[in-house]
């Protein structure tokens, strides 16, 4: 067990080290940060002194080991744009984000599973088509349009909820958050029906050919014969089967839904992690992107783990490989 | 008579409106990078700053310069490199501390400092000295007839207030420390801060004790602004009524807002000019010619010039949001006329004939460098300019980046034929040559990015700037125009054209710089 979790620990170390190494091969493509942080009447003395100043004049690889100096005793530098620290913005943005990943993952969850159910169960009912179709449409089209589309019914049109924002929030001091008030709440609605329309589908769908097949086993033919209730034998029996790829998929999903964020908070205005490392990309503000990707890097890693982890804790069979030793 | 009742109506009006509390919800593109005065050389900082802080000259909406913490102002009869400013008295800032001459010396040796962004503007000026409490000196390097025109974004800060909160140095941001300033605001502007969280929004509120309080229609008593980032989003937050006030309007939803109930558009020329550069050094980066640049020849340049169709791209790529120009200056700057703001008609036949006539009949090919996140519709003013040169044979290779990466190709003389765009915070022709037609060198010329040099633009670019008989500068200026002209220097394309979008009850002063000044505006 130990050398199982060192061994994943070890790897998840190296992945970060090179998502850090091609994030800061990267950067030089996006742009000079120079030209952004001076006005327009900067003299060439000006772009020199800066660049040598903040270690621009180097190669990447001593950019990056300097980078990896200063993290590793928790300094990320300050903001290009923001003239801020990185770790403390991030701070700042983190809830915002994590809220939304949060409220869309339940959001996908109730609906998916409540969809895929209804549509296994009443496989040729019109419902059932219609959600089918409609699910099509959510997975085909892309996320900022369907964030535009819904801001322009529900806001410009029906002018029910705010289409951008996130509304008035509570101050707790290590975190905002927007659950607390009314204006807060409702802000939440559009941004996560966005963000968690896809994940809901592939859930939604995933439940639906589990439950189908599920259906078709001889227990349920049982279930049914000994003159159990309907509900009882589809939620009972039948969907508790189906849960376990579903909860598998759907903590891998937490990630991305994570990640997926940022178009989502751009087009909803959200002040999350996702729209400051697109203002950081607009801006190549260095600092800013370089701490994103690993914080992004470090919690696909660690959910990764945690699953590797829980499948050792549930499967017995890897157990017992384990303690056997190889 | 006249005077004292529109006098009488507007007291009333500002009586009237103050007595209810009403709130500007102002949102653009971005928000402002800092609340530093002198950190960040940046429009939407600059623009949010104004509510809260004040330099000595203010630039009206209307493009005139005003009084604002200086009363008058007038060079030194004794000594044209000494200006004398008498500041105005009984001014405090928002925490109650009083205005005087160190506060200004102080605010400008900031402004001047190593770290500050400032300093390039007001690079003319030596020393500050206070002469007594309410009078100062600016002391320029050699004499600088229009130095009032370079003050309206130097704003003016408390001294002691600085002083407490250890901010007496302009924030470095490799310095690895978050300062005070960038937070808070002590300023003597006729709002005042209330809370900002970065990128969310910033709220301000009416400064009571503002001197101008009178003098100014200020019927706004709050202001919130949002960044709103995604123009479709900004768009909505109009419509539905969530924001009253936007800047940055995609042209494409101008007509819509039109036809909204309720809401309505002002439109302005705007302070920026876009235009192409060219490659104008012996020989080319790139393209297909050996040898000699087909570019250093005038004619090659005139071909290209009468070959872009400008009212094409004016009604189609601008929807009618731009106005076609012949130089680099909007029509408020000085030195603009209308003659050398006439541009060659659009002539494809006679282009041809110029081209055949330089020896490249064949045409030849280049490069086109163009951001594609800077201008109005950059990118796609460069694709019709790709279509239009290709009548005359030259083939155009677009590459559009953005403006990050597009820029160090400028400034780094690796563009053979680039877009830029270019805005007069001056408002006076030397701006232009000193950063666009001089010699490229450490401190002039530092945007020339054609290789041009012409000893006597150059001469006569730093003469202009200690000229004080203003009517042989005029001459000067007009004359170096019509050199530039007459060379083809660039090939300017339009000028900008300005939208803010609002609800009906915003009476917004309209600015050439993008700049909003809410003391200005009414609630109508």
């Amino acid at each position: 067990m130990i050398a199982f979790i060192l061994r994943r620990v070890f790897q998840s170390v190296l992945v970060l080290l090179i998502v850090g190494l091609v994030a800061f091969a990267m950067f030089s493509f996006v742009g000079d940060p120079v030209e952004n942080m001076l006005g327009q009447e900067r003299t060439q003395a000006d772009v020199d002194r800066l660049r040598e100043q903040m270690g621009l004049d180097q190669p990447i690889v001593v950019q990056y080991w300097t980078f990896l100096g200063n993290a590793f005793q928790g300094n990320f530098g300050l903001s290009y744009r923001q003239g801020r620290e990185v770790s403390q913005i991030i701070a700042e943005r983190l809830p915002a984000t994590l809220e939304l990943a949060f409220v869309s993952g339940v959001f996908a969850m109730l609906f998916g599973i409540g969809f895929g159910v209804f549509t296994a169960i009443r496989r040729n009912g019109i419902g059932s088509n219609v959600i089918m179709t409609l699910s099509l449409v959510g997975v085909s089209l892309p996320t900022f349009l369907i964030g535009i589309l819904l801001i322009w019914v529900f806001s410009v049109e029906l002018d029910m909820l705010p289409s951008f924002g996130r509304g008035d929030t509570v101050d707790l001091g290590w975190w905002t958050t927007g659950f607390l008030t009314q204006s807060g709440l409702k802000a939440l609605i559009l941004p996560s029906i966005t963000l968690g329309l896809y994940q809901m589908t592939l859930i939604m769908r995933l439940v639906r050919s589990e439950m189908l097949e599920v259906l078709r086993q001889d227990y349920i033919r049982f279930a049914r014969a000994r003159g159990l209730r309907e509900k009882s034998v589809n939620f009972r029996h039948a969907l508790k089967n189906t849960l376990v790829p579903v909860i598998t998929v759907t903590g891998l999903q937490l990630g991305s839904i994570i990640a997926f964020a940022i178009i989502t908070e751009t087009v909803f205005q959200w002040p999350g992690v996702g729209l400051l490392f697109i203002n950081a990309i607009q801006f190549v503000d260095i600092p800013v992107m370089a701490a994103y990707l690993m914080l992004i890097s470090v919690m696909f890693v660690g959910i990764n783990l945690i699953v590797d982890l829980l499948y050792f804790a549930i499967d017995p069979r890897l157990r017992v490989d384990g303690t056997k030793g190889h | 008579m006249k005077k004292t009742m529109l006098m009488a109506t507007a007291m009333s009006l500002v009586l009237g409106a103050s007595a209810s509390a009403e709130t500007l919800k102002w949102a653009r593109a971005g928000d402002a990078l800092t609340l530093d005065p002198h950190a960040q050389n940046e429009g939407v900082t600059i623009a949010v700053m104004h509510q809260m802080m004040e330099p000595l000259i203010l630039r009206a909406p209307d493009g005139n310069l005003q009084a604002a913490l200086a009363t008058e102002w007038s060079v030194s009869p004794d000594n044209p490199e000494v200006w004398n400013f008498k500041l105005r008295e009984g001014v405090t800032f928002h925490d109650g501390a009083d205005f005087t001459a160190e506060d200004v010396v102080f605010s400008f040796e900031r402004a001047l400092s190593e770290e500050s962004d400032m300093k390039g503007i007001i690079s003319s000026v030596a020393s500050v000295e206070a002469v007594n409490d309410y009078e100062v000196n600016i002391i320029t390097n050699g004499p600088n007839p229009i130095l009032p025109a370079t003050l309206p974004n130097i704003f003016v800060i408390d001294k002691g207030w600085a002083e407490v909160n250890n901010v007496v140095d302009v924030q470095d941001v490799e310095g690895g420390e978050e300062t005070f300033a960038s937070q808070n605001v002590n300023g003597t502007g006729p709002y005042k801060l209330v809370s900002r969280e970065n990128d969310v929004k910033t709220v301000m509120t009416i400064n009571e004790d503002y001197w101008g309080k009178d003098e100014f229609p200020m019927e706004f008593t709050d202001i919130k602004f949002t960044p709103i980032q995604n123009q479709a989003t900004r768009m909505a937050a109009l419509l539905s009524g969530e924001v009253d006030f936007i800047q940055d309007v995609p042209v494409q939803d101008l007509e819509r807002i039109k036809t909204t109930d309720g809401k309505k558009v002002l439109t302005a020329p705007q302070n920026r000019v876009i235009f192409f550069g060219l490659n104008l050094s012996d020989e080319l980066l790139g393209g297909n010619v050996d040898g000699k640049n087909p570019l250093t020849d005038v004619k090659v340049r005139q071909a290209m010039n009468m070959a872009i169709n400008r009212e094409a791209i004016q009604q189609v790529v601008m929807r009618g949001q731009s106005q076609p120009a012949g130089m680099i200056a909007p029509p408020f700057v000085q030195g603009w006329t209308e003659e050398l703001d006439s541009y060659p008609e659009w002539d494809v036949a006679a282009a041809k004939a110029l081209m055949e006539e330089a020896g490249y009949g064949d045409g030849f090919s280049i490069t086109l460098n163009c951001p594609n996140d800077r201008y109005i519709n950059d990118e796609a003013i460069c694709q019709a300019t790709v279509g239009m040169l290709a009548q005359i044979g030259v083939t155009v290779n677009l590459e559009a980046l953005p403006k990050a990466q597009h820029f160090p190709l400028v400034n780094g003389l690796e563009s053979d034929f680039y877009m830029l765009g270019w805005g007069i915070p001056s408002y006076d022709s030397e701006y232009i040559f000193n950063f666009l037609y001089h010699t490229k060198g450490e401190l002039f010329g530092t945007w020339n990015g054609t290789r041009y040099s012409n000893a006597k633009i150059d001469e006569m670019t730093q003469a202009i700037a200690q000229e004080v008989d203003l009517e042989k500068r005029d001459a000067m200026v007009a004359e170096m125009w019509q050199i530039v002209k007459d060379d083809v220097v660039y090939l300017p394309i339009h000028h900008q054209v300005l939208n803010w979008a609002m609800d009906g009850k915003v009476g917004a002063a309209m600015d050439s710089d993008d700049q909003v000044k809410v003391k200005y505006f009414t609630v109508d």
